[in-house]
Formats: structure tokens, C-alpha cells, sequence
């Protein structure tokens, strides 16, 4: 300890002098970005964050709200857990995201949907493409594995617990993390059924947006992909940008695309219908 | 010995042999290292399968851990399958049929109503049964995770396209499991008629728990 600090009044005045640092993984508030898409005002920006490597962040998003996830570097991995804010047991169910759109490839387009039969976003635009439905999250006996450390405590800390944290920051526990997807870091299927990660690193700058379809909690871990083959523990940037907007119009091309999809759409309307 | 074939190849003495009549949910605590048998008495039955550590139930079976540890999507002999935090549950030491399936989840009324339409809403479905036989033990909806599907086959084609298709069960074939911790199983013996899962038409599963091989030797 140093002398100076050893009264409160100058530690205080130390812990003060912080205040005003940047950094590159930090929430900026209120937030700011300044390449906000065409036609969206920034009065109308609700989060400006990016998270660091292996960390994770947790936020409640209206109904409408658009969420903007980009890989600044190109080694991030977006582990995602999505909950209804307002009835959490309802929650992203990567199977039937799969199984009702006969799809397990994530891509522009798609939905994702909860266990009831709900969407609880869209993902509006896509040009990364390279997204993972089947293999979940790392976990601190894999990452000790592999990395010689996988706690939170530690310098590796591993996708499930990173999910654990952010989701206990609502309230929930272990029992409420549940199958996620990981986006910018894919899979293939071979016709044997093995599975080809496609953890790259990719270009800089690859971009996904989600639409809320519903009032949720998102969950998101940035650790590296559970089968990254690289040995050491490769996660850059991921930087997290939403905004307000409107509720999806009954005449989305999106909400229409498919029979299936009509039909989630359907039910949520109906779950907020008053 | 016995005559009975559904008991071929059991070592240890049969602790459990239940028929789990169709559509019905089935609750078992199945202790480390014993082997349960799964028999698709009639064929082409899809059994939806959960684990939950008996000492701690928010552990608990994963698909995804499963298929990321093994780098392939099918369940086989030799599979081991792992909880959300990594631990060996139950290991498939035996199987008749080829593979099973692990990413279809199980039905639900909800889901129901996005694949076949609203009017499949009132139907019975693995969910429901899920939650009936977990609710008797303080377990609920946030407690069902992406689950196991026994004789259901789901391809994956190179588009990404996959779907629930014939299955390539047939009657009297059995999937072995030996618990490798203390754990309780939740079975759905799956209620679908929307799809060829159950050939159309829901039959029972016979259920058998053989104590380890060297406790009877």
C-alpha cells in the first residue's frame, strides 16, 4: 500500500481520478456509435458496448429493439442465451430453431425461437454466415484441458460459466442456462454425421442483426468456440450495438417467409395481444 | 438363464422390467454402473430421453457437450453422454440400431402448433410428459433441455437441411446404457403421430435395469 492512500480521503481521490478512462471493451454510456445504419437516429440508441475477450455482458431488450453484433477482429464467438424478460422459463430452444425451420445452418433470415412455440428474434442481416447450432459452450473442466486454467478467476474463463454469470446478473441460476447458439463461429455436418468446426479467423468487421420479437434478457459469452483446434486461447473484441424499432408489421417478409415462421409470428402476436 | 431375448447379453441380475405403455412419461433412479435396456418392443418408436445427476439435478444432460466431445451429431455405441458440465452420465455400451438422434428436441403442444398447425394444439406431446414425470420431483420447465431420441433418425443433408425421416429401428431392438454416476432418467415415449418418428402409430417400450455384471458373479 502506498502512503498516500492510506487515508479515505485520498483514496477517494484516487478512485476518482480513474473516472473518464477508455478503453476499447467497455460500455460507453450514455452510448454512442457513430455508424449507426441509415434512418436510425441517435436518440434512438439504447447499447454501446464491446465485450472483451472472454467476457460476457447481459442486458434486457424491448419488443422491436435492433441488436447489432460485430466481430471487430475476427475471432469472436457469440455464445447466446435469449430469455422472455417477463416469463424467463420461456427461453431459446436450439432444437426446435432447427427442427421447425428443417434448417440448422443460421444464416439472414432465420428465427429464433423459444420453447413455446414464440420467436424471440429474427436475425435480420447476416454476411458472416458462419454460425453453430450443435455444440454449445466450453466448460471449465474442457478449457483446464486445454488451456491449463478454465475459472472465471483465471485468464481463460470458459462460455459456460461466462453464461451462468450473465444470466445470475437477472436473477437466474445454473438450471436456466440452457443450449445456446454461437455466432461467427460455425459448423458443417458431414454426411456421417461429424461435425467441421469453421472457427477461421474471418475477415474483420462481419456483422449479424438480430430484431427482438419479443421483450428478452440476452445472455452472451465471447470465449473461443469449444472445438477452436488452436492451442491457444484465440478471442478478440465483440462489440454489441442496439437500437429502438419498430415492432415487426404484419406484412414482414421475413414474418411471411415460411409456414412454420407465419405461424411463430402468429403465436406471438397472440402472446401480446390485449 | 432365460429364454426371454429382450434379456440377451445382460449380465447382472434384472433389478427393473417395465413396459412403458405408448405416450406415457417413465421416471427411474438408475445407479452408477448399472445397465438400463431400452427394447422398441413393436419398432420405430421414438423414446425421448433426459439425465439428471441424482446428487445434483441442475446437472444434467447435454447434447450439446455430448456432440461437441465426440465431433459427430449421432449417438453410437461407444457415446458417452455428458452433462452441461462435462461429466459422464451414462455411456451407450450397446446398440442394435445404428445411431440415435440427439438435436430433433422433443415435441411439444407448442411447437406443434409451427409444424403442423393449430390444430395439432390439443395433442399429447413429449414435453408434457417431461414436465408430468419431472414435476413429482420439484423439477420444471426450465429443468427440460435439448434431449435424447432413441431409434429417431434426423440427417443432416449439406445445405443444412435435416428432418425427422424413417426411422431405422425395428421390433425388439435394443439400446444398452450403463449410468457412469448416480442419475435419474426421464423418458417420453413419444405421443407424435404428425410424423413418421413413431411410424405414425405410438407403441410401448419395454424398460430393463440389470445390476453391474460383478455383483452377481
Amino acid at each position: 500500500m502506498s502512503a498516500q492512500l492510506a487515508d479515505p480521503k485520498a483514496a477517494r481521490e484516487h478512485a476518482r481520478a480513474q473516472g473518464g478512462t477508455r478503453v476499447e471493451t467497455m460500455p460507453v454510456l450514455p452510448p454512442v456509435a457513430d455508424d449507426l445504419p441509415e434512418g436510425v437516429a441517435d436518440e434512438d440508441l439504447v447499447w454501446e458496448e464491446t465485450v472483451a475477450p472472454g467476457g460476457y455482458t447481459s442486458r434486457r431488450l424491448a419488443r422491436g429493439t435492433r441488436l447489432r453484433l460485430i466481430d471487430k477482429v475476427g475471432d469472436a464467438c457469440a455464445s447466446l442465451n435469449i430469455f422472455n424478460a417477463a416469463m424467463r422459463t420461456e427461453r431459446l430452444n436450439v432444437a426446435d430453431t432447427v427442427k421447425v425451420q428443417w434448417n440448422a445452418y443460421l444464416a439472414g433470415g432465420k428465427l429464433l425461437l423459444s420453447d413455446m412455440g414464440r420467436v424471440l428474434a429474427t436475425i435480420i442481416e447476416d454476411n458472416a454466415e458462419t454460425h453453430d447450432t450443435f455444440c454449445g459452450v466450453s466448460n471449465a473442466a474442457g478449457n483446464l484441458w486445454k488451456y491449463g486454467e478454465g475459472r472465471n478467476s483465471g485468464a481463460f474463463p470458459n462460455g459456460r460459466d461466462r453464461l451462468i454469470l450473465g444470466a445470475a446478473k437477472h436473477g437466474l441460476t445454473r438450471r436456466d442456462v440452457h443450449p445456446c447458439v454461437n455466432l461467427f463461429k460455425g459448423t458443417r455436418i458431414e454426411p456421417d454425421g461429424s461435425i467441421t468446426p469453421v472457427i477461421g479467423p474471418f475477415a474483420p468487421g462481419r456483422e449479424v442483426l438480430l430484431r427482438a420479437e419479443m421483450d428478452v434478457i440476452v445472455v452472451i459469452a465471447n470465449c473461443p468456440h469449444v472445438l477452436d483446434p488452436r492451442p491457444d486461447y484465440a478471442s478478440t473484441p465483440l462489440r454489441l450495438t442496439a437500437w429502438r424499432g419498430a415492432v415487426t408489421p404484419e406484412q414482414d417478409t421475413l414474418r411471411n417467409a415460411t409456414p412454420e415462421g407465419q405461424r411463430a409470428f402468429l403465436n406471438t402476436e397472440d402472446y401480446y395481444r390485449r | 438363464m432365460t429364454s426371454d431375448p429382450a434379456l440377451s447379453g445382460l449380465s447382472g441380475s434384472i433389478l427393473h422390467d417395465e413396459i412403458v405403455p405408448a405416450r406415457a412419461p417413465w421416471l427411474h433412479h438408475v445407479r452408477a454402473g448399472e445397465v438400463l435396456r431400452i427394447v422398441d418392443v413393436e419398432g420405430n418408436q421414438a423414446v425421448d430421453f433426459l439425465i439428471y445427476s441424482a446428487a445434483d439435478d441442475a446437472e444434467r444432460y447435454s447434447a450439446q457437450d455430448t456432440v461437441a466431445a465426440q465431433g459427430n451429431l449421432f449417438l453410437r455405441t461407444g457415446t458417452v453422454l455428458l452433462s452441461n458440465e462435462g461429466n459422464p452420465l451414462m455411456t451407450i455400451v450397446d446398440s442394435a440400431v445404428e445411431y440415435h438422434d440427439t438435436i430433433g428436441g422433443a415435441c411439444s403442444c407448442e411447437s406443434n402448433t409451427l409444424r403442423y398447425g393449430h390444430h395439432t394444439k390439443h395433442q399429447h406431446a413429449c414435453v408434457d410428459n417431461f414436465l408430468e414425470a419431472n414435476l413429482t420431483q420439484g423439477r420444471g420447465k426450465r429443468d427440460i433441455v435439448s434431449n435424447i431420441n432413441f431409434f429417431m433418425n434426423v440427417p443432416v443433408m449439406d445445405d443444412g437441411t435435416l428432418g425427422i425421416v424413417d426411422g431405422i429401428s425395428a421390433p425388439g431392438l435394443t439400446v444398452d446404457l450403463r449410468a457412469e454416476m448416480d442419475v435419474i432418467v426421464v423418458v417420453s415415449n413419444c405421443p407424435q403421430i404428425n410424423n413418421p418418428c413413431n411410424g405414425f402409430n405410438p407403441t410401448p417400450v419395454r424398460m430393463i435395469v440389470a445390476a453391474p455384471a460383478s455383483y452377481d458373479s
